[in-house]
């Protein structure tokens, strides 16, 4: 349907229509990549790989004081 | 009738597209972080090698100086290991934030300098990134890893590993595992995640400075060779 609708908004025949189609998906790849995703991954849990040092303040203190 | 089909139409289009944006962010997330992260952290290393070349040679500064306010974020040493390959090199940076770790091996804050007595604890990711650490279960007894700073080479040698908590922040101690005791080794440990592709553990190396170069005099031919076995 989207997809369908948004290939009968492309303009000027066949060919035409695939290149921009293709232009288009190459955009929208370049958006996540360059923008959307380097934005979003920080809040995946799988990239919260580095521990909290306010909730091991103490423990990295000891670490200090111990030098 | 016609409307329910085109509500069912349009919410099979939503679900593909949002599959797809999944599957682009895998994509992104698995492969494209590493492009990005190897193009930048190879820069990084060459930009330090010129900068260190163009410092004055014949100093008389010693291999270890006093501790500098160091600035966050900032690369100032190189860390080669032959085990991860011939050409392997990372620069070294200030700091183990989400951001430093996506542009090189982050140094622990407050832990040795290289060559210092104490412990030299730096931090890498095993996946994405670049992944500078993704081989550390790989190093053996007696590996060499090297690290360059712009007064010296530290050659350490590896002696041991363990498989921790995200939480055992012991293992970056001035004696490593054992807080609070007063250092005089000079240790190297290196943390990555473990295992690959998830952050439930830690991986840890430790290693022992075996000798340090100043930089002038340029490291003993050989030192960075393959080493033997697998």
């Amino acid at each position: 349907m989207l997809y369908a609708a948004i290939w009968r908004a492309l303009p000027g025949p066949l060919v035409v229509r695939l290149l921009l189609a293709v232009a288009l998906a190459f955009a929208v790849v370049a958006f996540c990549f360059l923008w959307l995703f380097p934005r979003i991954a920080p809040l995946m849990p799988f990239n919260d790989n580095t521990v909290d040092p306010s909730a091991t303040g103490v423990h990295l203190m000891d670490v200090r004081a111990a030098r | 009738m016609k409307l329910m089909r085109w509500g069912l139409g349009l919410t099979g289009d939503l679900l593909v597209t949002a599959g797809l944006l999944l599957l682009l962010f895998v994509g992104w997330q698995l492969w494209w972080t590493d492009v990005t992260a190897n193009r930048a952290q190879h820069g990084t290393v060459s930009t330090l090698t010129r900068d260190f070349a163009a410092a004055p040679k014949g100093s008389t500064t010693p291999a270890s100086q006093t501790p500098k306010p160091v600035v966050f974020g900032k690369a100032f040493a190189i860390v080669r290991i032959p085990r991860f390959g011939a050409d392997y090199a990372r620069p070294v940076l200030e700091g183990t934030s989400r951001d430093i770790l996506q542009e090189g091996v982050g140094h622990y804050d407050g832990t040795a300098l290289p060559g210092d007595v104490g412990n030299f604890a730096v931090a890498g990711h095993r996946t994405t990134y670049g992944r500078p650490f993704h081989d550390i279960d790989r190093l053996r007894e007696g590996d060499v890893v090297v690290v360059e700073t712009r007064t010296a080479y530290s050659v350490y040698a590896v002696k041991r590993h363990v498989i921790v908590a995200p939480t055992a922040v012991d293992v970056i101690a001035p004696v490593p595992q054992r807080p609070g005791a007063k250092p005089t080794q000079r240790w190297m440990t290196m943390t990555a995640c473990h295992p690959k592709y998830s952050a439930a553990q830690r991986y840890v190396v430790f290693a022992e400075l075996v000798r340090t170069y100043p930089h002038a005099e340029g490291l003993p031919a050989g030192t960075l060779a393959a080493p033997k076995g697998d």
